[in-house]
């Protein structure tokens, strides 16, 4: 079953169209990648997905139910949580801090005005356990302002996960990672297969060949292959759009 | 644990200021009397009422960053709240906070849902409109006065204790302000409080997370709205009037300027504000007078290149500035 169904979407940007008719399905547990040149759409089309940018034309179906202009909140509350290329994050929080924020947005209710969120348990042991999955448990309590790319790019995922969402949109989680940081992040990628679909922008083509059980190509807004890694390696089309460059 | 946690965070520069300060206007009503001059003891009392205004500000200014240029509305509804029962000879004080809670809560609500339609610079120009429609709404008031105001005849009375003297006002507010203080650093740590401080760093990072952001403002701004109209009640008390000035713009400009001497979100830091730019207020004229008696009526030219100097060396506040978590969480 699919849990995320992408029909016929299309977005323009004035005479620019960043999704040109794409038509994706991402089935339930798998990681599918998304790859394609730079400026092919693939960070619109996450934004679309979100809600944070409103298609022109299609439908985007999550667990069956038409979310095409539903609200960025509404969604995530539904299950979506994304990762961004560009790291967003509470710049004068901890990083605990940033978790105990995605923790509370699944409460019902933060309309508490008088407790001591650092003193409630149920929150701070779940963005613990978030910090711990990623490997930041050293660095919970520093400031993000003073925490390393790598670390801001691990936090993003801990945030995302902390949702306990019923799917992960991972934009560029290893952009500008050293080699060893990149090695860890896929780990724990791989150790999280299974447990949420996954749709996962990536330049980095080993770390995608490693991770994915289908890629989807994308190019100038248009899907042009969506298959498994070994046939979009063996791809004509992809090979002269994208890999053989 | 969590009493632990709050006194070690007493002992530091921020926590030894605010201690100082809080003993120091407690101390205060009892100096004045010793030296049998109520001039000090209203001079404080005013002060804690601008901290007690700057403070409910800075809930939406410095934690919510909203920056309302329309603060002083909610002050004139404080205010007249107790002149206009008062006139109609209704002086219960229970009575005349209630009716100043209630109505500050509802314009609050309504301007409040408009203004937050827009953010940043329209922000800014919204709240002022709303200001400014307040103010010439209490012009327009011919029976209570209009533009001249109305006089006070008599102070709030509650029930036990009246207000009449100012020692008891005095006493009254710095109740009001420590309370104020209390819950503005307990509403911070909160749950909500955490989001609202969320939503000021990064909101299409709290959009995505789930949380809508104007449920989170707008009740700040309500909160923010109805303690405000609590320093309203108490100016009208101090000053034994109230007229539309009080709903001026320049009011919700001073109380930002106040926010930003003393350290925009952090919890004291209004209170250091409020006392820095009540008491320059007070002492420059007699100070340029007795240097340069030609220059006596220029002296608010040197407060403002005072303010101008002191932002630009401290820029986080005189009181933000200093080193120590209390009573904030460390950073």
């Amino acid at each position: 079953m699919s849990v995320l169904e992408i029909k016929n979407l299309v977005k323009r940007f004035g005479g620019l169209t960043a999704t040109d008719n794409v038509t994706l399905n991402i089935e339930a547990g798998e990681i599918h990648a998304l790859i394609g040149p730079n400026g092919a759409g693939k960070t619109t089309l996450i934004s679309q997905i979100v809600g944070e940018q409103l298609p022109d034309g299609g439908s985007i179906l999550f667990n069956a139910e038409d979310i095409t202009h539903l609200p960025v909140p509404t969604r995530a509350k539904k299950g979506l949580a994304r990762s961004y290329q560009i790291t967003q994050l509470c710049k004068e929080f901890t990083a605990l801090e940033n978790v105990m924020l995605a923790v509370q947005a699944r409460r019902a209710n933060n309309f508490h005005f008088f407790r001591d969120a650092h003193a409630e348990q149920e929150i701070v042991h779940a963005a613990e356990y978030a910090i711990a999955q990623v490997g930041l448990t050293p660095r919970a309590h520093t400031a993000v302002a003073v925490l390393a790319h790598g670390e801001h790019r691990q936090l993003e995922l801990a945030v995302a996960l902390a949702l306990k969402p019923k799917m992960l949109l991972l934009d560029e989680p290893l952009a500008g990672m050293s080699q060893g940081e990149s090695e860890e992040m896929v780990a724990l990628l791989q150790n999280l297969r299974g447990q949420y679909p996954m749709l996962l922008v990536e330049h980095d083509m080993d770390a995608v060949f490693a991770l994915a059980d289908r890629i989807s190509v994308l190019v100038y807004g248009r899907v042009i292959a969506t298959d498994t890694p070994q046939a979009i390696r063996d791809n004509a089309d992809v090979k002269a759009a994208y890999l053989g460059h | 644990m969590m009493m632990n946690g709050l006194l070690s965070q007493w002992r530091s520069p921020r926590g030894i200021v605010c201690i100082l300060g809080l003993l120091a206007l407690a101390a205060l009503p009892f100096v004045s009397a010793a030296l049998d001059s109520p001039y000090y003891a209203k001079l404080a009392t005013r002060i804690m009422i601008y901290a007690l205004a700057a403070v409910s500000l800075n809930i939406i200014l410095g934690y919510g960053g909203m920056v309302s240029l329309g603060h002083s509305m909610f002050i004139l509804i404080g205010a007249y709240a107790v002149t206009i029962p008062t006139f109609h000879g209704i002086t219960n004080g229970w009575i005349q906070l209630a009716i100043a809670v209630i109505c500050a809560a509802g314009i609050a609500a309504l301007t409040g849902a408009i203004c937050l339609r827009t953010n940043g610079m329209a922000f800014i120009m919204i709240t002022l409109a709303f200001a400014q429609m307040m103010f010439f709404l209490a012009v327009s008031m011919k029976n209570y006065g209009g533009d001249d105001g109305l006089t006070l005849p008599e102070r709030s009375h509650f029930g036990l204790f009246t207000l009449t003297s100012n020692g008891a006002l005095y006493g009254f507010t710095f109740a009001a302000l420590l309370l104020a203080l209390f819950f503005v650093y307990r509403l911070v740590n909160s749950p909500f409080g955490m989001v609202l401080r969320g939503i000021k760093q990064n909101e299409r990072r709290v959009r995505a997370l789930g949380h809508s952001p104007f449920r989170y403002q707008l009740s700040a701004y309500i909160l923010s709205a109805c303690i405000a109209s609590i320093a309203g009640f108490l100016l009208a008390n101090l000053t034994n009037f109230a007229s539309p000035a009080y709903g001026a713009w320049t009011l919700s400009g001073e109380l930002i300027v106040i926010i930003i001497l003393g350290g925009t979100a952090t919890v004291f830091g209004p209170v250091v504000g409020a006392a820095l730019f009540l008491l320059l207020e007070e002492a420059l004229p007699h100070l340029v007078e007795a240097i340069a008696p030609d220059y006596k009526s220029n002296w608010m030219m040197i407060l403002g290149i005072l303010i101008v100097v002191m932002t630009l060396i401290l820029k986080r506040g005189m009181y933000g500035s200093l080193s120590g978590a209390a009573p904030e969480r460390a950073k």
